[in-house]
This record gives structure tokens, C-alpha cells and sequence, in this order.
């Protein structure tokens, strides 16, 4: 399958390291991955900020990109985002009254999935360790952040993945489906009532004692950490895609998780005995490939 | 969309006045609130405690979900239908022999019962707890006019005494714990004393000798309703204590305040209501009392009844179609129970007597966006979404917050002067009111037509803007993104950031900025994009993998259909499910109960 | 009624076709009255017994007494009930479940009229029965019959005894719904008053009788 990653503005400036663990994972699946080279950002900031006006060209932009380029389905490792591109981008398309657009945003969304959702639902992946191989021999623990579970619905498929992680142990945290308090803007134009907030969350990620929270999205976990970071707690997120990226052969340290860039044996060129694109497939024994 | 006909302005679109107003912004306001250690204790107790009770009454009903459509549907038709429902309820309430009048804005409904009560020759009524009279300021009106107004309702009572302000809309109290009160009936209670102690049962019995009295003697008492049934004329009101039964029931002459959006077409309607309210409020399968009566009974109740109608901004939330649904709240207070922002900043910091995620859109809604004071409240959320999962009339409340950001964005870059020249001439026109019923002096009101010119970009506009610009091309992205080693090596000696300026600064408040990573993933793909066999080595080894099972066709993805009881903007999800003719996915829009998101579980 | 009511005024008259005018035009979009879904049950699916079981337990967990008895041992159960409680009887309420032992006052004072509010307070009990009664969720209807009396009555004393026949028992709020009528005022009773103003916890007995025992009849 052609499978079109879309990185998410926050993940390809901030993160890319998560970016590069979704493709791992696609890839030793035997998909080819694509990636659209205009895409931005979903819009989110500015819709959720009030600024629908200047949200239409993001929004433009994402469809374009998503429309120039040949795939099957997109994928991003965000439920936040995600949810955005079929909840909010047909809306700014139509309060500027551009309905040729909204309609083409409704199809750009109406293939672009979560990676849990598009693992479980699209690629029949259950079995993190057999199927894609992961391991992380380590206690965590993990926040649904709020879009994924309300807007997308994502329900047990990130916990499900998680829990067949090779000797991964998942402790349930307590009040998960609290929100963090990032809420985009919301975390400096209020940042008391943010902070109130993320308090609570970090204590709640304390008393699980596994001090390593698992999550489906990046701005969640920017703000969770930065705050953990500030507040003196040990407390540190990562990843979901980070985990299933993750195996035996070439495992994520706990010690490399605080470093956001990509990790150096993937950023050093390494010579090729011929293969582009999709020829992993002859590396992968996975059934998942077209 | 908010239209102002500019032809007839005045006649047309008029906002609220009374207690809707912020008096400092929200997060300036919460800032102080949450010092209050123990204020977030008691709130924090108490919506834990209602959250668990409400999650396992819901979860008893199989057609929660039936019952939420039907009560969002007849919601919607009582707004579009609301002029006609208006005069047939009129008329039924009229020909049962009650009394109904009309009051444009909270001095008109102050006017109109202070003339009303002083016709009974009497200086000392009774209430029942009631969001409208406390909306329009009714005790502190009757107060300046030498009539004293006692609050029945144990919690209105206790907020009473203290000379405090509600903080909740069905306990507004909520912010004071079973110590507090004690302290303040012992202070304010004659007759109760040293024997007074902290159980509730105690407080509740001190309660009840305080009041009785007052049931006894008192002939004229004031309501408000929580239903008014057109095609019959009857008034509803749901209550606990019994208190709101000895108001309705005993006095000579009652008096309702009812908010024009109170309405139910049909009698029958109130099977649906009667349900979705109790539940959703105290978490009860059903409240103690619920009274119901049509006018005047011969021989039963009170011998005269009068009804004010009272608009004060509603019909300007109406004229909104992106807004409007905010006038389906039945004013149960789930949201406030679930919503994060509520537990911890409180009641009083939404200023207005509307708190919560539902004040959050109705409070500026009533007011107008434009209403300065009112204009941090829209943004008081973090867009979590528990508001709209629990809300038994559905109402959304995210995407309105939003609607109501977009609002404010336009005022504030003047594509909204119409509408805020309204606003400062119905709040100057409420002063006038105020003044002319009080007989003081109208405070100095801004010019009506004064409307601030001054443009010049904000931060967030600045922010916003050029965010956009980048946002908007993978090349500026690109671009943009070569910045991020200067920013690496920068801040790699310390660790990261502790300091932004400006407005940004509220970000490194309360969080750390991480050191950046060396390159951005799109720069890396460039040069990385086609080593996927190296990778896979990598990663893989000799490992083998167990095949899993493809997608033959894939299952639309959940981006494209939200599911309905938890997602918002579920109206827009069925739009795209129709226009963009995806045959998946819609049997999915209930296959997901509400356990999956734990909130049944709690 | 009396002579003195206030009537609107034009003030309000005019205020009323302002109010009604704002309306139209907010509506001027012609928003469409939705066909209201009414898939929720409206009919039970339980036999009769389950449904009295459902309500006895709902009724109890809100901490209203319940009893079962027979129209044979009904007037025991009231007379054990009420005790020396000088009790209040609806004119319409069927005499025969009244023992003799009771002490009963009827709705008359000395000057011929209703009893003030006062004289109710001063009484003990309220014996009533009862319209419809909803098992789902503990709730029983007065609509004001001549077995049930004017609502004061079974407001202001403390201990209201409540007969349910069993034929007015069903299981649904809709079902319920059906059998009352908007022309009488109407009380729905769902255990004891209640409150739960103090820390969101319900505590039992505030204003309305603290003493809530239901005897259904069947």
C-alpha cells in the first residue's frame, strides 16, 4: 500500500523522531511511505484561536498537498490533528464559502488516519510483538489525549497496541481521560488554569510509579513534559509510535528519549546496494503490502 | 454569524444586561481563584463526588442516547418555532387565570415584580432558586427598594447569609464545605448556636426551622421555571428540599420569572425532560419534587399567578444560527461538573451568573461578543470536549466556543462595529433603565456610537499571521525549519528555555521549552527518505514478522465520521457523511458506547 | 381572585411585540422545526410484578419506607403508621382504609374554610393516595383528586403515608406521563425532601415531609 505520512507542523519541526518511528513502522510492514513535500499544518491553531480567516490558506495548503500526490491512505501520529482535518477544515472552507474546497477537505480526511487507528482498523496490527516486532522492556503508563478519544474515537486501540509491546508492562493511569491542559493557545492565554491542570495530570502520572507516559500526541506531550520538567518531577512522555518503533535489534533507551532529534544512525547517509523506496519488501515477510 | 440590520438596529437585535458582565478577565480572574486552596478543595470534592453519581444513573438507561436526540431535537424546534409557542403559552397561562407580562431587559423584569409586590401592600417575600431572578439581579433590586427577598434553597441560603455570590448553577454554594456553613449559620441563624455541628443532616434540620416560619407567613413568593408547556400553559419546577413546593404552593400570590427559551411545545415533551435533567444534575434517578401547575387552581395553591416573560438577550443568542443551540440548556450543570477549567479556577471566576462551559458561550451570547468584559470567556477552555459528552440536550459547546472566538477575532479587527455599537447602546440603555427605576443617578455610559478605531495588529494577530504564512507552504516550512540548529545551539548549554516574552511568556509560565532537535523531519527526508531497506535492517535484524491481516477495502478513516455521543460537531459530521457519500462508517456512530471513553466508568 | 391584581401595562404591551419582533428576526433564516425523534422506550417490556419489585427497590434506596398490604390489611398498617399523629384525611380519600384508632382532622377550619398553613404545621401525618406511580424511577404522581387533596396537604406535616394501588404502577416516566392530567396541578414524589447543596452529598429531610411511607395496595 501507498501510504502518505503527514508529519503534522509540531511533530516535523519538534518531533521528528516520531515522524521517523511511523515510517519505520509502515515500512517493515513492506508500505511504500510518501511524503507530501507541500504540507503544512492542519489548521488547528488558527481555527482553535479564532483566526478562521487566516486558517483558509492552511487549509488549502494541506488539501493541496494531499491532493497532488498519488496514495492510498495518510496517516499522522496525532489524534488531535487528525480529528482537525475532518472536523474543522470543511468548517473553514465553508464560513469562507469556498464549498468546492470543503468537499475536497472532506475527502483528504476521509482517508487520513490516526496511526493506532490505521494500524488496528486499515493494516489488522493487534500484536505489537509479533507484527511489528516492538519491544520495550519498561513500566509506562499512558495519556489518551482528548481528541483522539472524544473526536476520533479512538477507544482501546493505543492501549491495545501498547499492551502487546514485547515485555512492556502498562500500568491504567488514574482519571486518563482528564485533559492535560495544553488545549493549543489555551496554554498561554490562561497558563494558571493550564498549569492547575497539568498539575493534576503529573501527579497522576506520579502515582502510577512508572514515570514514563505514553501518548498519541506531541503538543500534549510538549506541554506535559516542559511542565513535568519545570515542576522538578521525573516525569517524562513518549511517543506511542516511538514504542512500536522500537525492537530488539534496535531498541529506544530511556536515556535517548529526551533528545528530540532524529536519532544519528538514521541520520547518517549509510551506503545502498540498490533499493529505493518499497524495496524493503523483500526485507519484510509482512502480509500487509499490495 | 452575528447580522445587525443597520436600518432599524434599535428594534431588532437587543443584548443582555444585568449580572452577565466579567468584572476582570477570565484568566486574571482564575489567577486569584486558584490561590484559594481551599475553594479548589470543596470543588474538587464535590464535582468527583457528582461525577461518579451521574456516570452510574446514565449508564442505567439503555436509551440515554434516544433520550439526548429527543430533548436536542425539541429544543430546536421550540427556537424555530418560537414566536407562535410564545402566544399560545400566552394564551393557555391567560385562560387558566394567570396574569402574563413582559420585560425586554433585566430592569424591565425588576420593574414590573417590584410593582407587583408592592401592589400586595408587603415588604418580605419568599424565592425560590431561580438562574433568571439571579441573572436580572432581582435581590439586590428589591433590596435597594426596601423589600427583603429570602432565598428558600439551602445552597441560595447559605450564599445568602455568607455575602457571597453563587459560584455553581444548581449548588451555588459549592465552593463553601460542610465547616463553612456551620460557621456562617451559627453566625447568621437566630437560634442556633453551640449545638449546631458540621453534619450535614444538622445543618440541613437548622435550615428547616429558619425557614419554616418564613413558608407560614409570607404571601407573596417569587419563582422561576425550568419548563413552560405551550399547548397547555403549564409551568414546571424541579426542585429538592421542598422549599420550592411551600413557595408554589402556599403563598397568595406567586410570581415566575421565565426566560422566553423555557418553553416545551407539548405536554408530553416533559417525558423526555423529566429524565435528561435529574440525571444530568444532582445524579439522582429522579429529584425529590417536581411541581407542576397551569394558572390558577380553585381551592389549591396560590390565588393569583404572574408570569414575566423575560427576553434580556435572548432573542439576540437566537439570531445566531452557528450559536443559537446554547438556548437548549436546561441549566443541569454536568458541564461544570466534568469540565477541568471549572474544577479548578471555580464559579466566580466566569464573573457572570452563568459559570462553566455553558457561561463560557452564553454569557458573551447574551451580552454580545463585542461586550468587552466579556470577551476572555470564550477562550476559558481548553477544548477538551466533556462539556458536549455529557450535556443532555446536546448543545456544542466547543464548537461554539470557537464560533464565539472567530466573533471576537472580527470585532476586534472591526469587522463586527455594527454589532458593538448595539452592544453599547443596549448597555447604556439598561443603565438608563436601571437608573430611571432606582431613581439614581445612570452611570457614565461609553457613546453608543463611539466605536474604538484603533487597529493596530495585535501580538496574536502578529503571531497569527505570520504563523500562517509559514503554515501555509512546505517551502516556508522548509525554510523556516533551517533555523532550528541556531535554536539547538543556543539553547543545548541550558538545557532548553525557561523565558519567552510577551504573550508567549504565559508558555514558559508554567513550562520549559525542550532543546529543538538538530534538523526538522522534512529536511531529513530530503536526504533520508530513500534508505528504507537500511532502515528495516535496522531495526528488524533477522527478525521475522507475523503477517497481519490487511484491509481489503479500508474502513473509512474515523477523521471523516465523529461519533455522536462524544465527538462535537457531530451536525458538521453528518454533513460530510452525506455530501461526501462515504457508505462506511455510519454504523459506527453508536458502536462505541460511552464506556470506551471511561466516562460511565468513573 | 382578588381585586387588586396588577394587570400588564401598555409599557408591557409594547414591550411584548419588541420582544416578539427580535424573534422574527432572529428566525430570519427560517431555521426548519426538526421531526423530533422518539425512539426511547415508551412501553415497558416487564411483567407486572417486576415492575412493583423495581419500584419498592427504587423507592427504598431513596430512603422512602415501603410496605405491601391487601385491602384487608390496609387500615392495620395505617393505624401502626400513624400512631397518636393527629392526621390529616383528603375529603375524597376512601374512608375505609382509616382505622378508628387514628385521630383525623378533615380540611375545614373553624370558620368553615380550608385549614391556614399554620394549622396544617400543627398537624402530625397526611394520609393520600395516589394518581401513577413510575417504578424506574421511584417517582409517584399527585394530581391534585379528591383522594389526594389540595398539595399543602401532603406538603406541610412531616409524615405523609402514601397508599399505590398496584394498578397504578408502571414501569416508564412516558407511561406515567400518560395518566396525569395538566388541568390539576400535579407533585411528583420521588422519597423524602432532599438536598444536596452540602459537598454534592444527598442527605435526607429539609422542607417537605421527612418521613415518606409508601404502602402499595394490591
Amino acid at each position: 500500500m501507498k501510504i502518505a505520512i503527514f508529519a503534522t507542523c509540531i511533530v516535523d519541526a519538534m518531533y521528528p523522531k516520531v515522524a521517523l518511528a511511523t515510517v519505520r513502522i509502515l515500512e517493515r510492514l513492506g508500505h511504500d511511505v510518501v511524503f507530501p513535500a507541500g504540507q503544512g499544518c492542519c489548521s488547528q491553531m488558527h481555527v482553535n484561536s479564532g483566526y478562521i480567516d487566516e486558517a483558509l490558506p492552511v487549509v488549502r495548503n494541506h488539501v493541496e498537498a494531499f491532493t497532488a500526490v498519488d496514495y492510498d491512505v495518510a496517516v499522522a501520529p496525532s489524534g488531535s490533528c487528525v480529528a482537525s482535518l475532518g472536523h474543522q477544515q470543511p468548517m473553514v472552507a465553508r464560513k469562507c464559502g469556498d464549498e468546492g474546497l470543503a468537499r475536497q477537505a472532506e475527502e483528504v480526511a476521509g482517508r487520513t488516519y490516526e496511526l493506532s487507528e490505521l494500524l488496528v482498523d486499515v493494516l489488522g496490527v493487534t500484536d505489537a510483538e509479533k507484527q511489528l516486532g516492538s519491544y520495550f522492556p519498561h513500566r509506562i503508563t499512558y495519556h489518551p489525549s482528548c481528541h483522539g478519544l472524544r473526536l476520533l474515537g479512538l477507544g482501546d486501540r493505543p492501549t491495545t497496541l501498547l499492551s502487546s509491546v514485547e515485555d512492556l508492562e502498562l500500568v491504567e493511569l488514574p482519571d486518563a481521560q482528564e485533559c492535560c491542559g495544553f488545549g493549543g493557545t489555551f496554554s498561554f492565554k490562561n497558563p494558571d488554569v493550564s498549569g492547575a491542570m497539568v498539575d493534576a495530570k503529573i501527579k497522576n502520572i506520579e502515582s502510577t510509579g512508572t514515570g514514563l507516559c505514553a501518548g498519541g500526541d506531541s503538543s500534549c506531550q510538549l506541554h506535559m513534559n516542559g511542565a513535568a520538567r519545570r515542576r522538578g518531577s521525573e516525569v517524562r512522555t513518549v511517543h506511542l509510535a516511538e514504542i512500536l518503533a522500537s525492537t530488539r535489534a534496535n531498541p529506544l533507551e530511556l536515556d535517548q528519549i529526551a533528545d528530540l532529534s532524529i536519532p544519528r544512525v538514521h541520520a547518517t547517509i549509510t551506503p545502498s546496494s540498490a533499493a529505493g523506496p518499497g524495496g524493503a519488501q523483500a526485507a519484510s515477510s509482512a502480509g500487509g503490502a499490495r | 454569524m452575528t447580522v445587525v440590520d443597520l436600518g432599524m438596529p434599535g428594534t431588532r437585535i437587543a443584548y443582555g444586561s444585568g449580572n452577565l458582565y466579567e468584572e476582570t478577565p477570565f484568566p486574571e480572574h482564575a489567577r486569584s481563584e486558584l490561590g484559594n486552596q481551599q475553594m479548589r478543595a470543596n470543588i474538587g470534592h464535590a464535582t468527583h463526588t457528582i461525577r461518579a453519581k451521574r456516570g452510574r444513573v446514565v449508564g442505567e438507561l439503555p436509551d440515554w442516547q434516544d433520550l439526548r436526540d429527543a430533548g436536542s431535537a425539541i429544543k430546536q424546534e421550540v427556537g424555530a418555532r418560537l414566536p407562535e409557542l410564545l402566544e399560545q403559552f400566552e394564551a393557555n397561562v391567560t385562560a387558566r387565570g394567570g396574569i402574563v407580562h413582559w420585560a425586554r431587559n433585566a430592569a424591565e423584569a425588576n420593574r414590573i415584580v417590584t410593582d407587583l409586590v408592592r401592589a400586595k401592600g408587603v415588604d418580605e417575600i419568599i424565592k425560590v432558586k431561580s438562574m433568571a431572578t439571579q441573572e436580572i439581579g432581582l435581590n439586590e433590586h428589591l433590596e435597594g427598594q426596601g423589600i427583603k427577598s429570602h432565598e428558600t434553597d439551602l445552597a441560595e441560603l447559605i450564599v445568602q447569609l455568607g455575602d457571597d455570590k453563587p459560584s455553581h448553577i444548581l449548588v451555588p454554594a459549592i465552593h463553601k464545605n460542610r465547616d463553612e456553613i456551620r460557621e456562617i449559620f451559627s453566625r447568621r441563624m437566630p437560634g442556633t448556636g453551640k449545638t449546631l455541628t458540621n453534619e450535614p443532616a444538622v445543618l440541613a434540620e437548622a435550615a428547616r426551622t429558619y425557614l419554616r416560619e418564613k413558608f407560614l407567613d409570607t404571601t407573596v413568593a417569587v419563582s422561576g421555571a425550568n419548563f413552560g408547556i405551550a399547548e397547555s400553559g403549564t409551568l414546571t419546577v424541579v426542585e429538592s428540599e421542598g422549599n420550592g413546593r411551600m413557595c408554589l404552593t402556599l403563598p397568595k400570590t406567586l410570581i415566575t420569572v421565565m426566560g422566553i427559551e423555557k418553553l416545551l411545545p407539548r405536554f408530553a415533551d416533559l417525558e423526555v425532560f423529566t429524565q435528561l435533567l435529574p440525571r444530568s444534575s444532582t445524579g439522582e434517578r429522579m429529584n425529590p419534587y417536581t411541581s407542576m401547575w397551569t394558572g390558577v387552581a380553585e381551592g389549591d395553591g396560590p390565588e393569583e399567578f404572574h408570569l414575566v416573560l423575560l427576553d434580556n438577550g435572548r432573542s439576540a443568542v437566537l439570531g445566531d444560527p452557528d450559536g443559537r443551540s446554547a438556548l437548549h440548556c436546561i441549566r443541569c450543570s454536568a458541564c461544570l461538573n466534568v469540565c477541568p477549567v471549572y474544577e479548578h479556577a471555580g464559579g466566580h471566576a466566569y464573573g457572570s451568573t452563568y459559570p462553566g462551559p455553558i457561561g463560557a458561550i452564553l454569557s458573551p451570547q447574551l451580552t454580545g461578543v463585542a461586550a468587552e468584559q466579556n470577551n476572555s470567556l470564550p477562550y476559558a477552555s481548553s477544548l477538551c470536549g466533556r462539556c458536549y459528552e455529557v450535556c443532555p440536550v446536546k448543545i456544542d459547546i466547543p464548537s461554539i466556543l470557537v464560533h464565539l472566538r472567530d466573533e471576537d477575532v472580527r470585532t476586534k479587527h472591526g469587522e463586527r462595529d455594527d454589532a458593538a455599537a448595539q452592544q453599547r447602546s443596549t448597555v447604556s440603555a439598561a443603565r438608563e433603565a436601571e437608573a430611571a427605576a432606582t431613581g439614581a443617578q445612570p452611570e457614565p455610559a461609553e457613546h453608543p456610537d463611539r466605536v474604538k478605531k484603533s487597529r493596530v495588529p495585535s501580538e496574536m494577530d502578529v503571531l497569527m499571521k505570520g504563523a500562517g504564512v509559514v503554515m501555509s507552504s512546505g517551502k516556508r516550512m522548509a525554510l523556516a525549519e533551517k533555523a532550528l540548529p541556531l535554536g539547538r545551539g543556543a539553547l543545548k548549554p541550558f538545557g532548553g528555555a525557561k523565558w519567552l516574552p510577551g504573550m508567549v511568556g504565559g508558555w514558559t509560565q508554567e513550562r520549559d521549552i525542550p532543546v529543538p532537535p538538530s534538523q526538522s523531519f522534512r529536511n531529513w527526508w530530503r536526504k533520508h527518505g530513500e534508505e528504507t531497506e537500511q532502515r528495516v535492517a535496522r531495526d528488524l535484524g533477522s527478525t521475522a514478522l507475523a503477517p497481519s491481516g490487511p484491509g481489503e477495502a479500508p474502513s473509512s478513516s474515523l477523521a471523516g465520521h465523529i461519533e455522536e455521543h462524544a465527538g462535537w460537531g457531530a451536525e458538521a459530521q453528518a454533513v460530510i457523511r452525506a455530501r461526501a457519500g462515504q457508505s462506511s462508517g455510519g454504523e459506527s456512530t453508536k458502536s462505541s458506547d460511552a464506556t470506551s471513553t471511561g466516562e460511565e466508568q468513573a | 381572585m382578588s381585586e387588586n391584581v396588577t394587570r400588564p401595562t401598555d409599557r408591557e404591551q409594547d414591550a411584548k411585540a419588541a420582544i416578539l419582533s427580535r424573534i422574527r428576526y432572529a428566525l430570519r433564516d427560517e431555521p426548519a422545526a426538526p421531526e423530533v425523534p422518539r425512539d426511547y422506550r415508551r412501553a415497558s417490556s416487564l411483567d407486572h410484578a417486576e415492575v412493583v419489585d423495581m419500584l419498592e427497590d427504587r423507592l427504598v434506596d431513596y430512603k422512602a419506607n415501603v410496605y405491601r398490604e391487601t385491602g384487608e390489611s390496609l387500615p392495620q398498617r395505617v393505624g401502626q403508621l400513624l400512631g397518636e399523629a393527629v392526621t390529616i384525611v383528603p375529603e375524597g380519600l376512601d374512608e375505609s382504609w382509616i382505622p378508628d384508632s387514628v385521630r383525623t382532622v378533615r380540611d375545614r377550619g373553624d370558620d368553615g374554610g380550608p385549614l391556614t398553613a399554620r394549622e396544617l404545621d400543627g398537624l402530625g401525618a397526611v394520609v393520600t393516595s395516589s394518581t401513577v406511580s413510575c417504578a424506574e424511577t421511584g417517582t409517584i404522581f399527585l394530581n391534585s383528586h379528591p383522594d389526594e387533596g389540595r398539595r399543602a396537604l401532603s406538603l406541610v406535616p412531616d409524615h405523609h403515608v402514601c397508599v399505590v394501588p398496584l394498578d397504578s404502577v408502571v414501569e416508564l416516566i412516558p407511561e406515567a406521563f400518560e395518566r396525569v392530567s395538566h388541568d390539576r396541578p400535579i407533585t411528583m414524589i420521588s422519597g423524602p425532601s432532599a438536598t444536596s447543596d452540602i459537598e454534592l452529598e444527598r442527605v435526607e429531610g429539609v422542607h417537605g415531609p421527612r418521613t415518606l411511607d409508601v404502602i402499595l395496595l394490591g
